[in-house]
């Protein structure tokens, strides 16, 4: 199977690798995913007084679409409010990336994080979880 | 040294020169069908196979009238279990296999248990190796065939053979073996080893995709087996269809060629492959797979925890090798062979087979040893799980969200 051009840019120069303190109230942080099922995805975003996200990293453990997957999902996040990063859907990510129907469980799980993340964030700073009934593709 | 490099040699070996030689002239002009007994087109042909025939019967110790041509291993797997089973069902109807065979052999088994017989599939200690105390507790009144392959495909752990054959014919069963990987590699001798039933494929030894050969034993004792393709009572009424003459003249001369370089090459690769696995391991938490004792000589399958596997093979994108990781296919399971060693499903995530072979160069050796090291140490800079480790925490006590 061959990946498309965006996973190879994404892979061979992935965005915003790193860490954020996840101690920092305005850090949140989602790691999703499991070792034995071969994906574990941290991405963490920084928020500033406005619920602007201001930075965004992450570090994958799988596949090449995972890992692209995520490094898409990072610079999506910046600059984005925190509910508007809370629409990004995981079609969205398959489209951009060209993946295939096999590899639509990494754009899940990058979706899966950016929530993880806003929502660690929110309970961080007094607001409720939002809840994700959304039924995936 | 051209990219991309080839260490993929158990899926498949590219063909050897010599043998595409010996096989051009019965494309055009050796063109007979081997069946054709009235004609020069028809004697020459047939020659060609008799000829293979002796060749491959030669590199393991048989006769010539004991080798059934058939399409691959596949095929000589379905054919020796299924056949078996059916002629032999009156005696019995238990057959014991291991967990760690091709999915030709345990499909075949699946197969035989729709059909009423009763499979017992052994598992294997955590080196690949089967428990022989093990396997004779399990035999049974009724059990009619033992089939345990040779060499394993993703680990290449050699089975103790000629014990496990021991152990068969002590209770009455007939010992097949699947030696794919095994052929061609290391010595294989059907008599000494006490084999009944042997699998083997040409694309495997250098030579042409499509052709393969079940050994079936004729002496002490005649074994038969059930035809499970009818039609013109080719190969003494085993395998019926016309014989793919240039296939199986390619087949024999990879045996021979095997059998002339078998020796020397297993030297040689095996110190090729010592040099990539020591080096290799000299990656912080990298560990082989399998018993290392036991072991085909061109084989190598490591885990590099907190990496995963098919992501590193992206990364290692001019070298062919092959991934436990499963992460392409539907299932999202990893490889049941290195799970049933007893590795967790994260290691098994983490696994890449490198297989030499005839055509490896030390040079490309280096080349893969380098270009894995920095993959590894690349895609663990993006492991989360590398810098959890890194820092001390116990990942096995994190409650992860499976999906």
């Amino acid at each position: 199977m061959a990946y498309s051009d965006k996973v190879i840019d994404h892979y061979t120069n992935p965005r915003n690798v790193g860490t954020l303190d996840k101690s920092n109230h305005k850090v949140g942080t989602g790691l999703v995913g499991a070792p034995e099922c071969g994906d574990v995805m941290r991405l963490q975003i920084q928020v500033d007084d406005n619920n602007m996200i201001t930075d965004a990293k992450f570090k994958t453990f799988g596949c090449g679409s995972a890992i692209a997957s995520s490094s898409l999902a990072t610079e999506w996040l910046k600059g984005k409010s925190i509910d508007d990063a809370m629409k990004i859907d995981n079609m969205d990510i398959v489209e951009e990336l060209a993946l295939p129907p096999v590899k639509i469980h990494c754009s899940v799980l990058a979706e899966d994080a950016i929530k993880a993340a806003i929502n660690d964030y929110r309970v961080k700073n007094g607001m409720a979880p939002i809840e994700s009934e959304k039924v995936h593709h | 040294m051209n990219l991309p490099i080839y260490l993929d040699n158990n899926a498949t070996t590219p063909m050897d020169p010599r043998v595409l030689d010996a096989m051009m002239p019965y494309f055009t002009q050796k063109f007979g069908n081997a069946a054709s007994r009235n004609h020069p087109f028809g004697w020459v042909a047939e020659e060609g196979v008799d000829y293979a025939r002796e060749q491959v019967a030669k590199l393991i110790g048989a006769s010539d009238k004991e080798i059934i041509f058939t399409s691959g291993a596949t095929e000589s797997d379905n054919l020796g279990i299924k056949g078996v089973f059916e002629m032999y069902k009156e005696k019995g109807n238990h057959i014991i296999t291991t967990v760690t065979e091709h999915k030709a052999v345990l499909d075949a088994c699946k197969h035989v248990e729709k059909l009423g017989g009763t499979v017992t599939y052994l598992p294997v200690k955590e080196d690949g190796m089967l428990d022989l105390d093990l396997l004779e507790k399990s035999m049974t009144n009724e059990t009619i065939l033992v089939s345990v392959m040779y060499g394993n495909n993703e680990i290449g752990v050699i089975q103790p053979i000629k014990e496990i054959a021991a152990i068969a014919h002590k209770y009455g069963a007939l010992f097949m073996t699947d030696a794919t990987q095994a052929v061609g590699k290391i010595p294989v001798d059907v008599i000494k080893d006490g084999i009944d039933l042997l699998a083997l494929s040409a694309h495997k030894i250098y030579g042409p995709k499509g052709v393969g050969a079940l050994y079936v034993r004729r002496k002490g004792p005649r074994v038969k087996v059930t035809a499970q393709i009818d039609g013109g009572g080719h190969e003494r009424g085993m395998r019926s269809g016309t014989l793919n003459v240039p296939g199986i003249v390619g087949l024999g001369k990879a045996c021979e060629l095997c059998g002339l370089e078998m020796e020397s090459e297993a030297k040689r690769l095996s110190a090729l492959r010592d040099k990539l696995q020591s080096s290799l391991l000299e990656l912080e938490e990298s560990y082989v797979n399998g018993n290392t004792e036991h072991r085909l000589p061109h084989v190598a399958n490591i885990s590099f925890k907190y990496v995963e596997g098919e992501g590193l093979m992206m990364a290692m994108k001019d070298l062919a090798v092959s991934s436990g990781s499963a992460c392409t296919s539907a299932s999202l399971e990893p490889s049941y062979v290195l799970k049933s060693l007893g590795l967790s499903d994260d290691l098994a995530h983490s696994s890449i087979r490198f297989g030499l072979g005839r055509f490896t160069t030390e040079e490309e050796v280096d080349y893969a040893i380098a270009v894995t090291k920095k993959s590894v140490l690349h895609l663990r800079e993006l492991s989360p799980l590398w810098e959890m480790f890194k820092e001390g925490i116990d990942l096995d006590k994190i409650e992860w969200a499976e999906h």
